[in-house]
């Protein structure tokens, strides 16, 4: 398999913040989560592959090509969705587009028309009038009408209610049944990921914590539910983190197989992506 | 083909499909030279990731029940289906021929043997 981007060595500090030797890499044909608490690192690394902040270090290649030298030849390929749409408020989403077009080599103006009616946008709204579903959307639409390679989008979906965003799940799974097509987009919402994520990657403080196949990662660690009076010292030992009240302890664990010998009444349940994060960065 | 997904079994999702694909193919249910869906599709319809279903076809591909085309997509491959079908009446034959030998070795007649069979052999369903 291929990869579309390779991210190595890639440090910036911004104040007291810090991404510290950041590295991961984007399979072809796989939609990648890029998840992490407010603050973990998420947009900074983004804006850092993207070159809209400059890096201390590190080297970024997309399609096998450098980031920096082949910048121009590569952006015609991504599309890219920020949180803050850098629109002119003042204009028609129209007249937005006839700036935006001529920027890329491919673009298609059916594909626009057509996406901009699939998603129920109508081109002579003015931009300041628009509500957050509606400017991600539009958003979307400018990344998918140059038939882009590569989706990189920062918080795609947060403030958008649950019709919006899983409208937007679909429109991702859509565009992925095109063969070469990869997605990366950064998320608190772990939820967003459960259904349609291929890989996830956890960033914590700056620096990566791992980067996992989705199915393998919640086939892996498993929710354990018992009695505490059986949790011993080794037995903690087998968990990522773990809560315990008087009546029970729940914990995080891939070693389910070993706490079931070592404890006698235990429920086991499978995790959701988000109990697989609280218990990488929640401690114990 | 139906392919129903447990959340609450301790096989891993890849092997959960996978087995059921091969059960399919082994009943017949799906045929020689199907057309199997597209990595994508199926991990959408599946609701999976692309890198499991990629990893039960590369599997089953290897085991010989399905062979991949470049450019025209995944299809069931029935050639080797008969032959695993045939070893798989091999292996009971065998078993089967290891117990008549063991049989007559201790004076079991054809009859008790047959009756035992048939115990046995409803003792397993109804487990």
């Amino acid at each position: 398999m291929n990869n579309v981007l390779e991210v190595s060595g890639l440090n910036k500090s911004y104040g007291t913040f810090q991404l510290k030797d950041v590295n991961f890499t984007l399979p072809e044909n796989c939609i990648t989560g890029f998840i992490g608490i407010n603050g973990a690192g998420k947009t900074t690394t983004i804006k850092s592959i993207l070159g809209l902040v400059p890096k201390d270090s590190g080297t970024v290649k997309a399609f096998g090509k450098d980031m920096g030298k082949y910048e121009r030849e590569i952006k015609n390929r991504i599309g890219i969705v920020l949180d803050e749409g850098a629109f002119y408020e003042e204009l028609t989403m129209s007249e937005m587009k006839s700036i935006v077009a001529p920027a890329y080599s491919r673009w298609n103006e059916n594909e626009y028309r057509s996406c901009m009616e699939r998603f129920d946008l109508n081109p002579q709204q003015k931009i300041s009038t628009l509500s957050k579903g509606m400017r991600m959307k539009f958003s979307l639409v400018l990344a998918l009408s140059h038939e882009a390679d590569l989706l990189i989008m920062d918080e795609p979906t947060s403030g958008l209610d649950p019709l919006i965003r899983n409208q937007f799940m679909n429109i991702l799974l859509e565009f992925m049944k095109k063969e070469g097509k990869s997605v990366f987009f950064s998320t608190h919402i772990t939820s967003d990921l459960d259904k349609v994520a291929d890989m996830i990657i956890l960033i914590n403080d700056g620096q990566i914590v791992f980067e996992e196949e989705k199915d393998a990662l919640l086939d892996t660690y498993k929710i354990v539910k018992g009695n505490p009076q059986e949790l011993f010292d080794k037995t903690r030992k087998l968990f990522l983190s773990i809560q315990e009240t008087e009546y029970s302890f729940t914990g995080i664990t891939k070693n389910a197989v070993e706490i079931k010998s070592a404890c006698k009444n235990i429920l086991t349940e499978k995790p959701a992506i988000e109990d697989i994060m609280l218990g990488f960065i929640g401690g114990k | 083909m139906n392919i129903l997904i447990s959340n609450v079994s301790d096989k891993p999702l890849y092997q959960q499909i996978k087995e059921q694909i091969k059960d399919a193919i082994l009943k017949g249910e799906l045929a020689e030279g199907v057309l199997l869906p597209s990595i994508r599709n199926f991990a959408n319809d599946l609701q999976v990731s692309v890198l499991t279903i990629r990893r039960v076809y590369d599997e089953l591909e290897q085991e010989g029940f399905i062979a991949s085309q470049a450019g025209r997509g995944t299809f069931v491959s029935a050639g080797n289906i008969e032959l695993l079908r045939d070893s798989k009446r091999h292996l009971v034959e065998i078993q089967l021929q290891e117990a008549i030998h063991n049989a007559k070795l201790f004076g079991i007649s054809k009859d008790e043997l047959n009756a035992m069979m048939d115990i046995l052999y409803e003792e397993e369903e109804t487990k």
